[in-house]
């Protein structure tokens, strides 16, 4: 909607200045310099990608985030999306099990299987994977919070299946520091979880060689508001202080690092997104190398799932959304990525329908068959403008993570609110850029029409399962052995309290039919709950 | 005239806050006296401060699909209280919940797409009528 006499800079959505025109001169360095910031697919320092064949040799993951109702209902859409083509399996749980109470909880029954899968006990996480062989499918959890006690018991499913930790591959999210920060299913301080956190870090890098223990996620924050600089910045700054407290334990670097993963948005403003992505590479590379001292060049060598953005999508024409998705999926492939979620169409009202959430696939199916993207590594590498973009995030982002060293790294900061700030004054700004036209959204502010908003078939929540599922847990609570239930129970108090890793006795309680609520209320009872202080 | 006091707050478990965020900074900047309650406050706290603070109106945010439910559980509680402040909702609205929300006695539903201006506008309608009142 910029008219032709608009005087006002052109830069990208993050703010850095675009000229009409890029050439060489454009590219620091010339060639050789150019060569040596890019190195080949598979090589330091990583910047076109993390291997060499790239989709060559395998194509992205299609991961779509996926659960509702209980692990009957969800295992049912796992079954489908699978049969539908997708590659791995994403599981999304309802906020109960995010912030630890069980379905039958005063505070839980307004939201028990809305946003995802409700779990109580390993007997839930069991039937979510019935008919599902876990050494063969790479699963995600998007959990944080009560990730210790999550993964617990999905290595007691696992076990119920025969299959070995070391067989397991997939993702835990358990990055609690961007919860502070965006996301905001928090439960314990930041001390105490930063703890619980590394205790899963440490025990999965023993006994999970092919699982990723973390994913390392700026999204959150950008969907929350900042830009993309920020974004990198943030991720990169959560990345060291993990690394100092796994390291601070006597761990070494190279223990742990090569089962890192991290998380970025890809959002619309296309070539800023590519290059944030080349250039998250490039400045892990160097943290790894330089600061952690990386020996194994798997150690420095990022790997990052791509969801695209919520906060794209609109509530206005929805079916545009599936044009924006695909944009960003474009991004997420041209950056490099490793595993991918499309949003649904209908998101911006609830969570996916089944039809939605096909469509969504098949976005994904038709840019990694028909399209011929996946035919050689980093395509646009060499683009004057590209290796521009991706030198100046570069040097934006590390001034970012600057800032946040100075205020005494991610955690400090974020206890004092600093990111917080600049989160929440972003998205002020960006929604008053729309109301007053300044950054056009089709739909919203131009090219609007009157049709009604939100007339569309929406996903819709069983009313029954809450109740189903309260009944489901009492069965279970009342079916378990109570003695070893309580010993086990006892085991993790003991070790949380003594400073323990608390993976062990957490197993041994999931085991034993401890539901997440009560392994949770050790975890309140030795730590606390956070309260986020006033943002103003 | 003292400028309309507004209660903000997010029920429920839900941590989207970049919504009511905004709007609290918008109903600032358009003169209002906000204060915000933060996350996963429950219904007794919400009518405790709108009582306290004396305020002129409840604004509430769910982007979990719990809103009805959610609404319920604060109306049932400010009616056992004698609480009359009018509370208004946004967030993850479909169209189907937005009449059945009014018809519980919401006084406004500010479902998403709703435009920041629109927003901030009707919360001190709403809110600007009752201290008058």
């Amino acid at each position: 909607m910029a008219a032709a006499d608009d005087d006002r800079p052109v830069s990208t959505d993050s703010g850095i200045p675009v000229a009409p025109v890029y050439t060489a001169a454009d590219v620091a360095g010339g060639p050789e310099g150019l060569a040596e910031r890019l190195g080949l697919p598979g090589q330091p320092p990583f910047t076109r990608g993390p291997y060499p064949s790239m989709y060559r040799g395998q194509t992205w993951t299609m991961r779509q985030f996926a659960g509702y109702g209980s692990a009957e209902e969800t295992n049912a859409r796992f079954h489908f999306l699978l049969g539908q083509g997708q590659t791995a399996l994403s599981v999304a749980f309802d906020l109960p099990t995010q912030l630890g109470y069980d379905s039958g909880h005063e505070m839980a029954r307004a939201e028990v299987g809305r946003v995802g899968v409700a779990i109580d006990t390993a007997g839930d996480m069991t039937d979510l994977f019935g008919g599902l062989a876990l050494d063969k499918v790479s699963v995600n959890f998007t959990i944080n919070a009560t990730a210790p006690i999550i993964l617990a018991t999905y290595l007691v499913a696992a076990e119920r299946q025969g299959v070995t930790p070391g067989q397991l591959t997939g993702t835990l999210q358990n990055d609690i520091l961007k919860e502070f920060l965006a996301r905001k299913a928090y439960v314990f301080p930041p001390g105490p979880s930063m703890r619980l956190a590394a205790d899963v870090v440490e025990y999965a890098a023993d006994l999970l060689p092919r699982f990723n223990p973390i994913s390392i996620t700026g999204y959150h924050a950008r969907e929350a508001g900042c830009d993309a600089i920020q974004e990198l910045g943030l991720t990169m700054a959560s990345a060291i202080a993990y690394c100092e407290e796994l390291t601070g334990r006597g761990l070494e670097f190279d223990r742990f690092a090569p089962r890192l993963s991290f998380h970025f948005a890809t959002t619309l403003d296309l070539f800023e997104e590519i290059a944030k992505l080349r250039a998250a590479r490039r400045i892990w590379y160097r943290i790894a190398t330089q600061r952690f001292k990386a020996a194994d060049p798997a150690s420095a060598r990022l790997r990052f799932f791509s969801g695209n953005s919520g906060t794209t999508l609109t509530a206005q024409q929805p079916l545009n959304n599936v044009i924006r998705s695909t944009i960003q999926c474009l991004g997420a492939v041209l950056g490099g990525a490793q595993s991918i979620h499309v949003m649904g169409y209908d998101e911006a009202f609830a969570i996916p329908s089944e039809e939605a959430v096909t469509l969504s696939l098949r976005t994904q199916q038709i840019i990694a068959l028909e399209t011929g993207v996946t035919r050689t590594a980093d395509p646009l590498a060499g683009s004057f403008f590209v290796e521009s973009l991706t030198d100046e995030i570069e040097a934006r982002a590390e001034a970012v993570l600057g800032e946040i060293e100075d205020a005494g790294g991610a955690v400090r900061a974020l206890e004092r609110g600093i990111p917080q700030r600049w989160i929440t004054d972003a998205a002020y700004q960006a929604e008053r850029d729309i109301a007053a036209g300044r950054r056009a959204k089709v739909g919203v502010n131009v090219h609007v029409t009157q049709e009604p908003v939100g007339d569309m078939a929406l996903f819709q929540l069983d009313p029954g399962v809450a109740e189903r599922q309260v009944a489901r847990t009492r069965r279970r609570v009342a079916a378990r052995d109570e003695a070893v239930c309580a010993a086990a129970v006892q085991r993790l108090r003991r070790d949380t309290g003594e400073g323990r890793n608390v993976m062990p006795a957490l197993v041994e309680a999931a085991r034993a039919g401890a539901t997440v609520g009560e392994m949770s209320d050790v975890f309140r009872a030795a730590f606390g709950e956070f309260r986020e202080p006033s943002p103003w | 005239m003292r400028p309309p006091r507004v209660l903000l707050a997010k029920p429920g478990l839900d941590g989207h806050d970049r919504g009511i965020k905004v709007v609290a900074m918008a109903l600032r900047d358009a003169g209002a006296e906000v204060i915000y309650l933060g996350l996963r406050v429950t219904p007794e706290q919400i009518i405790r401060a709108a009582v306290d603070e004396d305020a002129d109106l409840i604004g509430i945010s769910s982007l979990s699909g719990a809103h009805l439910p959610i609404a319920e559980q604060i109306l049932a509680a400010m009616g056992r209280a004698g609480c009359d402040a009018p509370l208004v909702i946004g967030g993850t609205i479909p169209a189907r919940d937005a009449a059945a929300l009014r018809s519980l006695g919401v006084a406004g539903v500010f479902p998403v797409g709703t435009p920041l201006p629109r927003v901030v506008e009707g919360v001190l309608r709403v809110a600007g009528a009752q201290a008058v009142a």
